[in-house]
């Protein structure tokens, strides 16, 4: 058996040169990876450690320039304040309802976006790069536009529902907390200005769905499907039980991408309506805590609430997904 | 036969609700950006008194939002050029080192194995999914402290930290797909490490760099929360997005702020339309593995 082993090992200069190959590839591949460590470092990491060490503190931005870094008094009061604030649970529950529909609004979309130009027609470039319209554009000129479109005086929205749809009034979309809607006698309480937000977020980001799930598409092998057909399978069928199995990998990765982004997003809502009219969510908070109220630790100690729901989701994800990931 | 008359049904009703389905979903991306230029050229009165219209009367086609929002301010106007000028230099300052970090540590993750290796993958990658709000906080108490806050060039370090973690990714993932033999070839040949790089690996990788630089562009062009919290106070050194912003914190006709919109929006569409094909392939490569 030694024997045996002593023929299958290298010989020692061939052992040696290796060796110093991998340590070259190791100091070099150090070395250029190294600028986007120092720039993560600096900018992402260490600024995230001290807003955890800020959200124990009480700091506000006025006092900023005698500002002692790391000294100053710990306390826990950021934290209790929040736990015990009604406007941080208010927030903490749009957040979730904001992000859990504006990211199934998108996959939906997506989807059926992906469905509908998945084979080839005249023009199906052309629809395809409008359909991407709505992602690549600035956030600012979304948003304003939408603003417009729904404003009651001289939006397009309510110009339609009053002259066509028969509403007796306009409806104030973006600062209307709660409306109701009458069917058949029966009525129901909407949010009107989440729903709004949550419609604008679902419209926004889903050509990022869209194109992902298309891209996808194109790699189902058309064997199946053809097969199927013979069988006698009609497309319900087919998208059913062929297709969307196939997809089921992709739209799990599409949802926890745009749920963690949508969980983030502030300039959606900032700028649609100022976190007014019941859609004041985790990130719209953080940034009137810092600015408005120059709170600096009570911003902090919410910024770092959401981080951590974020970390508990991913941990999640990982566990249950990981395995995969790492086979791909 | 019952399966075969639902066969032939489904296949009927699709073929009718595709082009519908077609239709709906161009409409509704495609109808507020023609919405926005529509208004930006009407007059403001017009609109009040007739909001349904979403077409130009013959007689209101007007020009003078667009004057009013690019004209200096000392002459009346928004001065939305020096805006451009600004959003210009940001972007083109974000892309240039964002590429030159991105390039080397890209090549690193794809090509050499080395200590932490993977530690610094996740780390890159958790990064981005971080909150931006979270990051807002520390930035914006460091650089008041320091007196940096309203200056440009700060704003180009945010987002090159910012932009990072995306351009890795996506230039290791073309990277990967570079064969290594050819630059064991340059190796054989006595070229070094740098000069590999130099001479094999970013010929190749130019549509690569291409599309990642154009990312880059945009998400700097289109970023909000930065420029707001960091240059509000600085009106010389608005971005057009921040620009467009201020404006609604002023009694603005609805058509001077479509106007702006539309002069923030425009220089996006082209550069994307001009390379969607590049760009969307860089993003999506890999995602067909499912």
């Amino acid at each position: 058996m030694a024997g045996q082993l002593e023929i299958g090992a290298p010989a020692p200069t061939e052992r040696r040169a290796r060796g110093t190959r991998a340590r070259r590839d190791s100091r070099a591949g150090l070395a250029l990876v190294s600028p986007t460590i120092i720039v993560v470092l600096v900018i992402v990491v260490l600024p995230v450690l001290w807003a955890l060490i800020l959200s124990f503190q009480r700091i506000r931005l006025l006092g900023i320039r005698r500002l002692d870094i790391l000294g100053g008094e710990y306390t826990l009061r950021n934290y209790d304040l929040l736990l015990n604030s009604q406007d941080f649970l208010e927030a903490a529950k749009n957040t979730l309802l904001y992000s859990v529909f504006g990211t199934m609004g998108a996959i939906v979309l997506g989807l059926t976006a992906a469905l509908l130009v998945r084979r080839s027609f005249r023009g199906r470039g052309l629809v395809r790069g409008i359909l991407l319209l709505p992602y690549v554009a600035p956030v600012v000129a979304l948003a304003f536009i939408w603003q417009v479109l729904l404003s009651p005086q001289l939006g397009v929205v309510n110009a339609f529902g009053t002259d066509v749809l028969g509403w007796d009034q306009p409806i104030p979309f973006l600062s209307q907390e709660e409306g109701t809607i009458t069917i058949f006698g029966i009525s129901i309480g909407v949010p009107t200005a989440l729903l709004m937000v949550i419609l604008f977020e679902a419209w926004k980001s889903f050509p990022f769905a869209f194109l992902f799930i298309l891209a996808r598409l194109q790699a189902v092998s058309g064997d199946i499907e053809e097969a199927a057909r013979v069988d006698g399978a009609t497309p319900t069928q087919t998208f059913r039980h062929i297709i969307l199995p196939q997809l089921m990998g992709v739209i799990a990765l599409i949802a926890v991408l745009r749920f963690i982004w949508t969980f983030n997003a502030f300039d959606e809502i900032y700028l649609l309506t100022g976190g007014g009219a019941g859609t004041e969510v985790l990130a719209t908070q953080v940034y009137t805590l810092l600015q408005a109220r120059s709170d600096v630790g009570a911003s902090a100690a919410v910024a770092m609430f959401m981080a951590a729901v974020l970390a508990v989701l991913l941990l999640v994800y990982l566990k249950f997904f990981g395995e995969r990931e790492r086979e791909a | 036969m019952r399966g075969s008359r639902r066969y032939h049904f489904e296949v009927a009703a699709l073929r009718v609700l595709r082009p519908l389905g077609i239709a709906f979903f161009v409409l509704i991306t495609a109808f507020p950006f023609y919405y926005m230029v529509l208004l930006s050229m009407r007059e403001i009165s017009e609109i009040i008194e007739s909001p349904g219209q979403i077409w130009i009367g013959l007689n209101e086609f007007t020009t003078d939002a667009y004057e009013r929002v690019l004209k200096p301010t000392d002459e009346g106007g928004e001065g939305f050029v020096r805006f451009l000028v600004n959003s210009a230099l940001l972007g083109l300052g974000t892309v240039l080192v964002t590429i030159a970090v991105s390039i080397l540590g890209a090549y690193a993750v794809a090509r050499l194995e080395f200590f932490g290796k993977r530690t610094v993958h996740f780390t890159f990658l958790s990064v981005y999914l971080f909150p931006p709000i979270l990051l807002a906080i520390p930035l914006f108490v460091a650089f008041s402290r320091l007196e940096l806050r309203g200056e440009l060039w700060v704003l180009v370090i945010v987002y090159v930290a910012q932009t990072l973690p995306l351009c890795v990714y996506m230039l290791r993932n073309y990277f990967e797909t570079v064969p290594v033999s050819l630059e064991e070839a340059a190796e054989v040949d006595g070229a070094t490490r740098m000069q590999v790089i130099r001479k094999v690996t970013l010929p190749l990788a130019v549509p690569a760099i291409a599309a990642t630089g154009l990312f880059t562009f945009m998400i700097a062009w289109n970023e909000f929360l930065f420029a707001l919290l960091f240059l509000q106070e600085e009106r010389n050194n608005w971005t057009v997005s921040l620009g467009v912003q201020q404006l609604t914190q002023i009694e603005t006709p609805a058509t001077t702020l479509m106007a702006g919109s539309v002069i923030l929006t425009v220089p996006i569409i082209v550069l994307f339309l001009f390379a969607e094909r590049l760009m969307t392939e860089g993003l999506t490569r890999g995602a067909e593995k499912g």
